[in-house]
C-alpha cells in the first residue's frame, strides 16, 4: 500500500504535526548526541559544548584495568550468550513453526516469560537460585541468565524468518531422501540465515546491555561493564562514563545496522 | 481398486488401518523430535525463571520464625513506608504513561503519514534509543538535568532563572528519564497498528466532505485505539517494575516498587518480605496483561514481537 499523496492534505497543512514529531524525535536522540560530544571534552567539568577537546576520557577508560576487565567479562558473556541463545532459540522456533505440537500457548508463554515477568523479580529469583547452586559471580551463571532473557528475541526473529519461508521445500528434500538434519542445514538454513544472524545480534546486545540481573549475580572478577557503570553512577558522575557510553552507543549502531542489512537480505 | 485386492494383515484389519498405525507412529516420532528441539530452551527458562519464582512465593508464606503466616503480605497494608512506595510507583507509572501518550501519539501519527522512505529515516530516531543501554540514557539525563547540568547552566546563562531548578534526584528527574526510556515501547506498537489503517477509509471520509480534523477524529483516532491501548499497557506494566532509572535519578527520595524489593533482599536479606513484594508485583502485572488480553483479544500479545 503506497502512502505517497495518500490524502488530499498538503504538507503545509501538516506543518504543526511535523514540528511536534520533530521535537519528540529531538527529545529521543538528543541525550545520546550530547553524551557523544561531551565524551571528547578536555575538561573534567561536564560542560556543553566543551571548551576544549581531548581523548583523555577514552584514555582513562582504556587505561583502567578495572574498566578493561569489566569490558572483557561483558564481551565474553555476550558472545557466549549469543551462541547459546541462537542455538536454543532457532531450535525452538523451528519446532514452534511446525505447528504440530499441542500446548502451543503454554510453550509460547514459557519461552517469552522473561518479557512479561518484571526483570527485578528475575534478578532476585536468579540470585536466590544461584546462591544455592554456587553460580553467583560465575561466567556460566551470567551466560545462563542472559540466555533466558535473549531467548524470546531469537525465537521471535527466527520465527518471523520461518513464516516467510515455504516449509514444503524441506519436505521435498526429505522425501527425496535427505535426512532431517541435512534437509534443515542444506535447504532451510541457507534461506533463513539472515534472521538467524539478526537474532544472534539481538541476543548479543541484550546480554551486553543487561543491567538488573547482572547487578545481582555478577561481582568480583566477573563484574560486568554495566554493573561497574551502575555502581560508578551511584557514587558520582565520572566523565569516563561518557567515553564508555559513546562506545556502547557506537556498538548499538553497528549491531543494529548489521541486523538491518541482514534483515534486508531476507 | 477391486474388492478382492483388499488383503488382511495377521490381525485381520484391512491394510488401510495398518497404514494409519504406521502414520500415527510416524507422527508421534515427529512430535517427539520437535519436542526434543524445544526442550533445552524450555528447560532453561523453567529452571532459571519459574523454579526460583515458585520458591520465592513459597518463602513469602512464612514469617521470620518459620511459621506459616500472611505477615509478609499484611505489612503492605500496615506499614506506612510500603503504602508510600506503592503510591509513588503508581504515581510515576501514571505520569510516565500519560507523558508517553502525549509525546508518542503525534510522533507515531506523523510516522504513519510520511512516505515510506522518510518514515524509515525518522524511525531510526525511535529505534536507536530503544537499543541503546538504559544505563547510558540514564547517565545522559543525569548529566543534562543535574544541579550544574546542561539545562540549569543554559537557563542561568540566558537569565531565565537565578537558582538552579531541582530537575534530577527527585520525582521530576525520574519521570523525564523514564519517559525517554518508555517512549519507544509506546511508539513502535502504535506505529505498527496505525500502518494497518486503510487509507481508503480516510479518503472516503474526505471525499464525503469531512474536514481533515473530522476525518482524524471520527475515523483515524478510533481505529488507532487498539494500538494505543497495547502501547499504554506495555508502558504502564514496565513502569511498575522499573529499577535502573529511579535508583539512579531518584536521589533516594523516590522509592519505587523494584527498588524496595532490591533493598529488602540485598540490604536487609529479608527474603520473605522481598518475595512477597515480587509476588504482588507479578500478580498485578499479569492481571493487567490478562485484563487487556481479555478486552482486546490476541492482537494484544502480538505487540511484543515489534521489538
Amino acid at each position: 500500500m503506497s502512502m505517497e499523496n495518500a490524502l488530499p492534505i498538503s504538507h503545509r497543512q501538516r506543518l504543526w504535526l511535523y514540528a511536534l514529531g520533530g521535537l519528540v524525535m529531538l527529545f529521543l536522540i538528543a541525550p545520546s548526541v550530547i553524551i557523544v560530544i561531551m565524551s571528547f571534552s578536555g575538561s573534567s567539568l561536564l560542560e556543553f559544548p566543551p571548551q576544549e577537546w581531548s581523548l583523555r576520557w577514552y584514555e582513562s577508560y582504556f587505561g583502567s584495568v578495572e574498566w578493561r576487565d569489566a569490558t572483557v567479562v561483558s564481551v565474553k558473556v555476550a558472545v557466549m550468550t549469543a551462541i547459546v541463545a541462537t542455538l536454543l532459540g532457532t531450535a525452538a522456533a523451528y519446532a514452534i513453526n511446525a505447528r504440530t505440537l499441542r500446548l502451543t500457548g503454554a510453550i509460547n508463554a514459557l519461552l517469552t516469560a522473561s518479557l512479561t515477568i518484571p526483570v527485578i523479580l528475575i534478578g532476585i529469583g536468579t540470585f536466590f537460585l544461584y546462591a544455592r547452586i554456587g553460580l553467583n559471580n560465575t561466567l556460566t551463571g551470567l551466560v545462563i541468565a542472559h540466555t533466558v532473557q535473549a531467548l524470546p528475541l531469537v525465537v521471535l526473529t527466527v520465527l518471523s524468518g520461518l513464516r516467510s519461508y515455504d516449509m514444503n521445500q524441506e519436505m521435498v528434500a526429505r522425501s527425496l531422501g535427505a535426512g532431517r538434519f541435512s534437509a534443515f542445514f542444506q535447504v532451510t538454513m541457507p534461506q533463513i540465515r539472515f534472521s538467524i544472524v539478526s537474532g544472534a545480534l539481538f541476543a548479543f546486545i541484550t546480554s551486553f546491555d543487561e543491567v538488573v540481573v547482572s547487578l545481582f549475580i555478577s561481582g568480583g572478577e566477573t563484574t560486568t561493564l554495566t554493573r561497574r557503570m551502575f555502581n560508578a553512577l551511584r557514587d558520582q558522575i565520572d566523565p569516563t562514563i561518557a567515553a564508555i557510553s559513546t562506545c556502547l552507543i557506537v556498538l548499538s549502531i553497528v549491531l543494529l545496522s548489521a541486523a538491518q542489512l541482514f534483515g534486508r537480505g531476507r | 481398486m477391486s474388492l478382492a485386492s483388499v488383503s488382511l494383515d495377521h490381525a485381520g484389519r484391512p491394510d488401510g488401518a495398518l497404514n494409519t498405525d504406521a502414520l500415527r507412529a510416524d507422527a508421534r516420532r515427529e512430535a517427539r523430535g520437535l519436542f526434543a528441539l524445544l526442550s533445552p530452551g524450555l528447560l532453561l527458562v523453567f529452571a532459571v525463571i519459574i523454579v526460583p519464582i515458585g520458591w520465592l512465593f513459597w518463602l513469602s508464606l512464612f514469617d521470620e520464625s518459620g511459621q506459616l503466616s500472611a505477615a509478609n503480605y499484611a505489612r503492605f497494608f500496615e506499614q506506612a513506608s510500603y503504602i508510600k512506595t506503592f503510591v509513588t510507583t503508581f504515581k510515576v507509572a501514571f505520569v510516565v504513561t500519560g507523558a508517553c501518550v502525549l509525546f508518542g501519539y503525534p510522533l507515531a501519527y506523523m510516522l504513519s503519514q510520511l512516505p515510506r522512505r522518510a518514515a524509515g529515516v525518522c524511525l531510526i530516531f525511535v529505534i536507536l534509543p530503544f537499543w541503546t543501554s538504559v544505563l547510558v540514557r540514564t547517565y545522559a539525563w543525569l548529566v543534562i538535568l543535574q544541579r550544574k547540568g546542561l539545562v540549569n547552566t543554559w537557563l542561568m546563562d540566558i537569565g531565565v532563572i537565578g537558582q538552579p531548578l531541582p530537575l534530577a534526584n527527585n520525582f521530576a528527574g525520574v519521570v523525564i528519564g523514564m519517559t525517554h526510556i518508555m517512549l519507544p515501547f509506546l511508539v513502535l506498537p502504535l506505529y505498527a497498528s496505525m500502518k494497518t489503517i486503510d487509507v481508503d477509509c480516510l479518503r472516503a471520509g474526505m471525499n464525503l466532505g469531512a474536514s481533515p480534523a473530522a476525518t482524524f477524529r471520527q475515523i483515524f483516532f478510533p481505529l488507532s485505539l487498539p494500538g494505543l491501548a497495547s502501547g499504554v499497557v506495555i508502558v504502564f506494566v514496565l513502569c511498575l517494575g522499573f529499577f535502573v532509572t529511579p535508583a539512579l535519578m531518584g536521589g533516594g527520595k523516590v522509592i519505587m516498587w523494584a527498588m524496595r524489593m532490591e533493598q529488602t533482599t540485598s540490604l536487609y536479606s529479608n527474603w520473605g518480605a522481598g518475595a512477597a513484594l515480587g509476588v504482588v508485583l507479578l500478580a498485578v502485572t499479569l492481571a493487567l496483561l490478562g485484563l487487556f488480553h481479555w478486552l482486546l483479544g490476541a492482537r494484544a500479545t502480538g505487540v511484543w514481537s515489534e521489538r
